[in-house]
């Protein structure tokens, strides 16, 4: 495979392709590094659109031996041309991707679907995770239909939705009493104890890596050339960098024009340690205690948030957050206008996206992609209680009179 | 008077593969030079410029010091202190 070693994001010391996630000397993250001129070699455009219609059609790209022989084809999800959006906001060109598209309807099963091929090819037989719930859906799904044990960590106050699209799979959840930094510190611990394969720990450097498929996806169905601009929800950061690399890394094997777009992030008010350091003009990241409807994205301590951050600034970007009730605007307004029903990061997205356009910040003329990274099905609470219907008996003139005569869009009864 | 702290597997060649430290209790500084007496090496791993590597956690029963007093953070007798790599989640 074109993946050559592992290499710390802080000091550069390498290290082999095996189960390892921090620097032993230094511990910062670690990262894969890759042969591009054996990339360039291979990935043709040709090669490209012959492969799958998953993300395992850039395998060239990612960390793995093979393609897994039994999979649930994540991936190559539309790219929606969002012309009433844009006119909402005043700007010409806007796309989502609609990374709800997906098998258990979130960007994660792209994340997953690497991780689990890798650990299978360090021959792991147990599976683990700790999640927000999008990612314990993933590993549950994907381990279901391989046949692999796992154990899924979740905060105890999850979303029901998240907790029962997990359980249905059949693997071993695990409620933990906490807030999701206690879950990844958990989980943090359990992975020097056990040898199993924790997506986000100790594989996670192959796990991230799937990220990158939303920018070459863009870039293809774009027909071979990036966007000005993104937009993409941040909770670890790691989404934002690994977009900027899948970027980066088509211009430098020749795939499009060597340009990377300008790179913004969102995050909510709640829980918006990157979005205060970018603000402030800081270096580090100082943790928080998440409070938001949000729940996808309450990391309060992003570990690989100052790696979001350069991004942001060195591409031209930003990272902003909004409000609880911006969130919920920003998931109406996506729904009101194209047609998709995004989970409360979406909403995040979305309403940055409005904030920024609102702002002049953003040229009405730039070409923007919206990453909606999972389903509002999976967050009904957010915004139950704010929309409403029409109730009335089964008679024509309960009809006219209740439905007909009032007519204005809204309705009678609260759901 | 003293506290566990529990060492990642990453430190471990540092403490002969033990993977829990008994130290004495108080301010987070100070279990770190016992740690250095104890275990020569593992100090500059953990700290840079007297600062906690930005890549590190200590926890004591929990709570993240950079909450409390970072350095000069407590542990009280019977506590657990944690030792854990920053690890980016989702």
């Amino acid at each position: 495979m074109p993946a050559e070693q592992l290499k710390c994001k802080e000091c550069g010391r390498t290290y082999p392709l095996k189960a390892l996630f921090v620097c032993e000397y230094c511990f910062g993250p670690l990262e894969v590094a890759y042969d591009y001129d054996k990339i360039r070699r291979r990935a043709t455009k040709e090669r490209i659109s012959n492969g799958p219609p998953s993300l395992w059609r850039y395998a060239d790209f990612l960390p793995v031996e093979r393609r897994p022989e039994i999979d649930l084809q994540a991936g190559y999800t539309p790219l929606i041309k969002a012309d009433r959006l844009a006119a909402e906001l005043g700007l010409k060109k806007v796309w989502v991707k609609n990374d709800t598209a997906n098998p258990t309807h979130s960007f994660k099963d792209r994340v997953v679907a690497v991780a689990l091929q890798r650990a299978r090819e360090l021959g792991f037989d147990v599976v683990a995770c700790a999640s927000t719930g999008n990612l314990a859906n993933s590993v549950a799904a994907h381990a279901a239909a391989s046949g692999t044990e796992a154990f899924v960590f979740v905060p105890a106050n999850l979303e029901i939705q998240k907790i029962i699209a997990t359980a249905v799979y059949g693997v071993n959840v695990v409620k933990v009493r906490g807030n999701y930094d206690d879950v990844n510190r958990l989980c943090t611990e359990i992975a020097s104890e056990k040898n199993w394969a924790f997506v986000n720990v100790n594989v996670r450097p192959y796990y991230a890596e799937g990220s990158k498929t939303l920018a070459y996806e863009t870039a293809e169905q774009l027909d071979w050339r990036a966007p000005d601009r993104v937009v993409v929800p941040v909770a670890s950061g790691s989404l934002l960098t690994k977009i900027h690399k899948g970027f980066w890394e088509l211009g430098e094997v020749g795939l499009i024009r060597r340009k990377t777009p300008v790179v913004c992030g969102a995050q909510a008010e709640g829980c918006g340690p990157v979005a205060t350091a970018f603000q402030q003009g800081q270096e580090h990241i100082k943790p928080v205690k998440p409070n938001t409807i949000a729940k996808s994205l309450a990391i309060g301590n992003p570990a690989d948030g100052i790696f979001a951050l350069e991004v942001a600034r060195k591409t031209g970007g930003l990272i902003d957050s909004v409000t609880e009730q911006e969130i919920v605007d920003g998931i109406k307004l996506l729904a009101e206008t194209t047609g998709i029903f995004t989970e409360t990061a979406g909403g995040v997205t979305t309403a940055v996206l409005a904030k920024l356009a609102a702002a002049g910040k953003i040229y009405p003329t730039d070409e923007v992609v919206l990453y909606i990274t999972g389903d509002g099905l999976k967050t009904l609470d957010a915004v139950a209680g704010t929309l409403s219907t029409y109730e009335i008996d089964p008679t024509l003139s309960e009809f006219e009179t209740q439905v007909l005569a009032e007519n204005s869009g809204g309705g009678n009864k609260v759901v | 008077m003293s506290v566990k702290v529990r060492i990642p597997s990453q430190l471990r060649q540092l403490t002969g593969g033990e993977g829990v430290v008994e130290c004495k209790a108080g301010p987070v500084s100070d279990i770190i030079k016992e740690l250095e007496g104890q275990h020569s090496g593992i100090a500059e791993r953990l700290l840079e410029n007297g600062e906690l590597r930005r890549f590190i956690n200590i926890y004591i029963n929990g709570e993240d010091i950079r909450f409390e007093d970072g350095l000069a953070t407590q542990a009280a007798d019977g506590s657990e202190v944690s030792v854990v790599p920053a690890v980016a989640g989702g």
